[in-house]
């Protein structure tokens, strides 16, 4: 059996596994680690994708095992858990600390969803992204999509520094 | 950098026996861990065909962008198409996935992808396109993600979970990917007179493929409370269509359905001619080297 104590020292090193995108904060910082429990003698670690294509899910069930194995969890299962589908909103307050310090701006709310979709036709941002360096609202949106599937690129108007920022879904 | 980010990243260079990054080289299901069962009720044959037919889809949209790669005028366009067609992909991995777990007979997401024949492939014709432009690449992906956010829309409530999860997550990317078209859309029609006349000459051009995506679905059918009405979607999408063409100057396109093969075509696994050459590009890797690993 996996004591309570057990059960809570492998929650946290579950939740210390940096993400292999973002390796500033946690996979449980960034609300990817859902669930951390024991079945008899095995853990089971329940985890959830970004995005559909995040090739990084692989590395985090990986890390997960391989930092569970060295502190003494021998039967792991990594699990993955589609519903209720990530939202940014999960990122935690610490999460969003963390990324604003390593110059990347955190999501704002995601939209909510409740039947069809409402188009954005304009350019424009709905509230506006402040910079991570300067904290000057003047910034500009270059790119709808960055270097990985979670994240837009910026551009400050004011201190001229590029920056990505975590998309709000 | 920190101890941590050192072993992230290090953790990505490693050389270990299940750890690689390509086709054929140890991907996990994309389903791993998650109740395979296929509810009471459910037709399993009819669910089979019904995921075999969105994963199509996605499969071929997401190789007709990653043949835009190294293309894209600018970098920025670059990287959306790149992770526009990694959503896809992704999408396409667990519809295949869930495909080959309702048939049951043991087949995986790569076997489905690489060793199927054209004939049996689903995609709509949409799907296969080759884009002759940006204008036709962004007026082809308006129409495409309008109406997959609608489809998916509808299936985050299927009466099949495991299709209700990927629908609900993949419907939060296609809303991002039919604003992106949209803008495109909207920046061309509502630009230059060339711009204009550019994006007006695609949207002739991809129309008589649209007409597919709202057809009666025979699989749709034997699927009550699982799939969706493909008749349902277009109000839906056609309001889509008419806000972004009126922003953009444009006039709804004219034009007759792209005409069927003796009554067939994308969805009962007839398609146009650039498909074979599509299909070999894709699968050549893996057919010549089954099971290899790198």
């Amino acid at each position: 059996m996996v004591t309570a104590a057990g059960l809570a020292a492998a929650r946290a090193v579950a939740a210390a596994v940096p993400d292999p995108e973002l390796p500033m904060v946690t996979v449980a910082d960034l609300g990817i680690l859902r669930d951390v429990a024991t079945e008899g003698e095995r853990l089971v670690v329940t985890i959830t994708p970004t995005y559909s294509g995040c090739p990084a899910l692989r590395e985090i069930a990986r890390d997960l095992r391989r930092r569970l194995a060295a502190s003494g969890f021998a039967e792991v299962d990594v699990r993955t858990a589609l519903a209720p589908a990530w939202s940014s909103d999960w990122i935690t307050a610490d999460g969003r600390r963390k990324l604003s310090a390593a110059g990347i701006a955190p999501p704002h709310a995601a939209p909510a969803r409740s039947g069809p979709v409402p188009l954005t036709l304009t350019l424009t941002r709905r509230e506006p992204v402040a910079c991570p360096r300067c904290g000057s609202a003047d910034t500009t949106r270059t790119a709808a999509f960055g270097a990985t599937a979670c994240k837009a690129l910026f551009r400050c108007e004011s201190c001229r520094e590029p920056f990505e920022h975590v998309k709000a879904i | 950098m920190t101890e941590d980010e050192f072993a992230a990243y290090q953790s990505l260079s490693e050389e270990t026996e299940d750890h690689r990054w390509a086709f054929g080289t140890g991907f996990t299901d994309p389903l791993e861990g998650i109740d395979a069962s296929v509810p009471d009720g459910v037709d399993a044959a009819a669910l089979t065909a019904y995921c075999l037919a969105l994963g199509d889809d996605a499969l071929i949209y997401s190789h007709r962008l990653q043949q835009w790669m190294t293309r894209m005028p600018e970098l920025e366009e670059e990287t959306a198409l790149a992770n526009i067609a990694l959503d896809l992909l992704g999408q396409a991995r667990m519809l295949l996935a869930r495909a080959g777990q309702a048939e049951g007979r043991g087949r995986r997401e790569d076997d489905l992808a690489f060793f199927r024949d054209e004939h049996e492939f689903r995609s709509v014709r949409l799907a296969e396109h080759t884009d002759a432009d940006f204008a036709q690449l962004a007026g082809r992906l308006l129409v495409f993600s309008a109406w997959r956010l609608a489809l998916f829309g509808r299936l985050a409530a299927s009466a099949d979970p495991v299709l209700a999860a990927i629908a609900a997550k993949g419907a939060n990317e296609l809303a991002y990917h039919r604003d992106y078209a949209a803008q495109w859309v909207i920046r061309l029609g509502d630009g230059t007179p060339l711009s204009h006349d550019k994006m007006a000459a695609a949207l002739g051009v991809i129309w008589p493929l649209a007409d597919e995506l709202f057809r009666a679905d025979p699989v749709a059918a034997r699927l009550p409370g699982v799939a969706a009405d493909p008749a349902e979607l277009r109000a839906e999408v056609d309001a889509v269509l008419d806000a972004v063409l009126g922003a953009a100057t444009l006039d709804r396109p004219q034009g007759a359905p792209l005409a069927r093969v003796a009554g067939k075509a994308g969805r009962d696994g007839v398609h146009t001619e650039p498909f074979g050459y599509l299909l070999a590009e894709l699968q050549s890797v893996a057919r010549a080297h089954p099971d290899a690993t790198w």
